[in-house]
């Protein structure tokens, strides 16, 4: 059986003359980029398709003693405006199979795949010799390592499991001491995102003995209501249930959580990031956020296995461009970037700029910050002739004729509207450039307000001590 | 053979599909997607009735086609035809701000279909007239002006007679578009739409200036909208030759005919350089002609037909005689077998450019069918006998922009009779909608 990714080599980037491997928890993984317990890490038949699709590692879908039993239908999605699956829940329980087979299946596929990661998630009743008997069992097929599945939301939260366990320290940081009697291999533990405040888990599992972290499992969520039939989605016989929510919407949530637990002193242990991640540049900015690897699910529920070949050409090319050697140059590096509101600078200003030539006169701008911001781009409607004159550059691209007509693309009723910024009033809030359809067209440029650089914690300080003025507030219409 | 004549039927049928098939609820909901939903929108200034395109595209896009088709119809009571019919390149498609972006712009007219069929198909009604207020409108003529003006009367609550010459109602955009781009049963649902509004119809009902003077007499109100006339006669020996036909006359047929038994020679030469001579010879390449050639006097550059009609009827194999002008119509024992043209020359290469004769350069185009695509000429018989109608130079009835009053106490104007911006559907749906606005403040102003 081969142990490569079909081109004789493994995925580790070397074709690019980067190495993308790393070293977790003493476990090697070809690159970063694993497949997280979930239903694609079902089966031996789906992990080694992984694996020879270029997946460095691989959480095996959770064992139990027993198998669970499912429902029927099992996820739902949420589009926008046109894109499938922008997030995905589901209301599927752990593995349906026996524990006979995971484990069988898992030996075979470590001993014909062993330069690969391969994890076993793991979730059995909160009874200490359950927990002993499942982790023995699971460590003699010669898997890397377990993962301590204490963040499914739904079904198992129920029965004391998953999230029941992960939302309470004290349980968290029990049952991994009961785990880590006995395990000899690294044991990550899986953090559930449905909490006030994930840190404290994180410490609890860290005190537990845990040698790393996963986060975020999935978030409690109701995925929406058929309008037709009034029943939720996904329904079984018409009703539902709440489940958990992943996909490419839940990523700024994971890299928040992520961060937090890779900047808390107390922790410091490796982390495995989870949650959005579709493209590479996911990815590295989980790893850039403290991840030493990183897990993906629903991706490759939407597109399968395949997907791997652009996560690593896109780590590899960007690595190149930074001139990262490996991923150890940069895992962590943006952690220290993020700080306490307090602690920016107040001192700091940009303000938006529009390229004339690049704008398409869609007027989006103008109307996101006319209504929702800060009132300060000006419309001006322009004479279709004028303006032509002032586009002399790009007149062609913006005209065309017909029946012996001129016509000008973004022009109606004999005008077209012309957008600037008034720079005086723009606070600098970046709601344009985001709206902007265009590349390059509205970028937020800095502007020197010749003060010093100054927090709000600064400002507070210089205030009581009747060092500054007060800080006049912005003008408004 | 009876095989044979069945599969040339069928193949006349194929012929005459859409030219811009139905969009699936797919390629609707992708489409609807690309529109950035701008604001104060250029496709929607761009459109003569000023259609919320940015409203309805988003409408689609959250599954809404009945809200969708809704929004459009509001504006424009022709939506389902002007979605088939407009020349959308150059209004609101051509406006759209993606052109500059991507080099190509959202299927607007596709979009607008897909919502007025789906409105459609369901038979959702959404208009109820409006509480009697006894006055009473009299409307001359049915085509999308007048019925649009009856449409928007009947919302109002005003009485409506409409009296059409012809024996169906819609007018030209009924009979006169090429049935590839429009059927006529689609065109006459659209009009039933409106008679469904308490319309009182009289077809067969021709109008004269005697008649008009009495109506002025009887009604509160009229609104004239009785189109344009004949093609303009060239003027040439031969006219009169059997062969040679009008290019409306032609694609009438394709309307109040089966389509097998239309009309059609077998070399067939059109004369104009118009939209509507683009559509009769496109007709009549559908219609199984071996051969069309359109005789234009200027060049190409001076061509009045939009390019993506000239690009369509490039495709359909259509030969293309520039600096043609014809001389004479040439014929054997009464019938027409060519059209002899003089080249010309042209000062400068624009549509105003002086044209002169190269000497001794006639030719002969052979063609057993000649279609004069030339333009309409106003009903002058008409609109001449009205005392003190004021009339442009081209005798167009002059009408205020905002109301569509004429010169003439309590007779207001639109559509192609009137000065319009474009000969187009959608030009005459907003001069029927200025018109009965129009009509409406007078009549509640005078309470």
């Amino acid at each position: 059986m081969t142990s490569t990714n079909g081109n004789g080599r493994l995925p580790n980037g070397s074709e690019w003359g980067v190495d993308l491997s790393i070293d977790f928890c003493g476990v090697r993984s070809p690159n970063p980029f694993w497949l997280a317990s979930a239903p694609p890490t079902n089966s031996a038949y789906q992990v080694r398709r992984a694996y020879d699709a270029g997946w460095g590692g691989v959480v095996w879908k959770t064992l139990a003693h027993e198998p669970i039993v499912n429902v029927s239908s099992r996820y739902g999605s949420i589009d926008y405006d046109g894109r499938k699956i922008a997030g995905l829940n589901n209301i599927e329980l752990i593995t349906d199979r026996t524990l006979e087979d995971n484990l069988r299946e898992i030996e075979a596929v470590k001993k014909d795949y062993p330069d690969y990661a391969l994890f076993v998630s793991l979730m059995v009743e909160s009874n200490r010799e359950a927990w002993h008997d499942i982790v023995k069992q699971t460590q003699q097929t010669g898997c890397d390592g377990l993962e301590l599945n204490f963040g499914c939301p739904h079904g198992m939260s129920e029965r004391g499991m998953g999230a029941a366990v992960g939302q309470v320290p004290e349980y968290a940081k029990m049952i991994t001491s009961w785990v880590k009697e006995v395990a000899q291999i690294p044991v990550i533990v899986k953090l559930t995102p449905n909490v006030t405040d994930v840190r404290l888990v994180g410490r609890a599992a860290k005190e537990g003995g845990a040698d790393a972290l996963s986060l975020i499992n999935t978030i409690n969520s109701v995925m929406g209501v058929d309008l037709e039939t009034l029943a939720p989605k996904p329904q079984v016989r018409g009703y539902g249930s709440h489940g958990g929510y992943c996909g490419p919407a839940v990523k700024p949530i994971a890299l928040n959580m992520v961060s937090q637990i890779a900047a808390d002193p107390a922790i410091g242990i490796p982390v495995s990031g989870i949650g959005g991640i579709q493209a590479w540049q996911d990815a590295m900015e989980h790893m850039l956020l403290g991840a030493t690897s990183t897990q993906v699910c629903t991706a490759v529920m939407h597109y399968g296995f395949r997907i791997v070949e652009q996560l690593i050409s896109g780590m590899s090319t960007w690595m190149l461009q930074k001139g990262f050697s490996r991923p150890t140059d940069f895992i962590g590096k943006s952690v220290e970037r993020i700080r306490d509101w307090g602690d920016l600078d107040l001192s700091y200003k940009v303000v938006a700029e529009i390229s004339p030539e690049r704008c398409i006169n869609c007027g989006l701008c103008y109307i996101a910050c006319e209504d929702g911001c800060h009132q300060s781009i000006k419309i001006e409607r322009v004479d279709e002739e004028k303006y032509l004159k002032r586009m002399k550059k790009t007149r062609d691209e913006r005209t065309f004729v017909s029946g012996g007509e001129q016509y000008v693309h973004g022009a109606g009723d004999g005008f077209v509207n012309v957008f600037s910024i008034n720079q005086d009033t723009c606070v600098g809030c970046n709601m344009c450039s985001l709206v902007c359809p265009v590349e390059g067209c509205i970028t937020m440029k800095e502007i020197d307000t010749g003060k010093p650089k100054m927090s709000w914690k600064e400002y507070q300080a210089l205030l009581a001590a009747g060092k500054v003025d007060p800080i006049k507030p912005p003008e408004h219409v | 053979m009876a095989g044979g004549a069945k599969s040339k039927s069928r193949q006349i049928e194929e012929n005459f599909a859409d030219v811009h098939p139905p969009l699936s609820v797919d390629e609707a909901v992708t489409e609807a997607a690309r529109c950035l939903y701008c604001y104060d929108a250029p496709c929607m200034r761009a459109c003569p009735t000023h259609i919320d395109i940015p409203g309805f595209i988003r409408q689609i896009l959250h599954r809404n086609p009945i809200g969708s088709a809704r929004t459009i119809l509001d504006a424009n009571i022709f939506g389902g035809s002007c979605a088939r019919v407009c020349p959308t390149e150059v209004l609101c498609e051509g406006a759209c701000v993606d052109n500059t972006m991507l080099k190509a712009p959202v299927q607007i007219g596709r979009l607008q279909r897909f919502a007025c069929d789906s409105a459609h198909d369901v038979s959702q009604k959404f208009y109820k007239p409006g509480p009697s207020t006894g006055k009473r409108i009299a409307i001359v003529g049915a085509g999308p002006a007048g019925l649009t003006c009856a449409h928007e009367l009947r919302k109002r609550g005003h009485d409506v007679t409409i009296y059409e010459a012809g024996k169906v109602a819609g007018g030209l955009n009924t009979l006169g578009i090429a049935a590839y781009k429009i059927t006529t049963d689609f065109a006459l649902t659209e009009v039933n739409r409106i008679i469904s509004m308490g319309v009182v119809l009289r077809l067969n009902s021709p109008v004269n200036g005697q008649k008009l003077a009495q109506m002025l007499g009887e009604y509160d109100a009229v609104f004239f909208s009785i189109g344009l006339g004949r093609t303009a006669p060239l003027g040439i020996p031969g006219e009169k030759l059997k062969g040679v036909w009008e290019s409306l006359e032609f694609i009438f047929q394709t309307h109040t005919k089966p389509l097998a038994r239309c009309k059609v020679g077998k070399h067939v030469v059109v004369v104009g350089g118009g939209n509507t001579a683009m559509d009769a010879a496109n007709a009549a390449i559908k219609l199984g002609a071996e051969s069309v050639t359109i005789a234009y006097r200027r060049d190409r550059s001076a061509m009045p037909a939009f390019e993506h009609e000239y690009d369509y009827t490039l495709g359909n194999k259509v030969q293309f005689v520039w600096n043609a002008r014809p001389v004479r119509f040439v014929g054997k024992a009464g019938k027409a077998v060519g059209l002899r043209c003089v080249r010309t020359k042209q000062g400068k290469s624009s549509r105003g450019g002086k044209l002169t004769d190269i000497p001794k350069s006639e030719f002969t185009i052979s063609g057993d069918m000649i279609i004069k695509a030339l333009g309409q000429e106003p009903l002058l018989d008409l609109v001449g006998a009205i005392p003190k109608l004021k009339l442009n130079k081209k005798h167009r009835i002059v009408t205020d922009p905002a109301t569509g009053a004429t010169s003439v106490p309590k007779l207001f104007a639109g559509g192609d009779c009137a000065l319009v911006p474009m000969e187009e559907v959608v030009s005459a749906v907003q001069s029927g909608k200025v018109g009965a606005a129009g009509i409406d403040r007078m009549l509640t102003e005078a309470k």
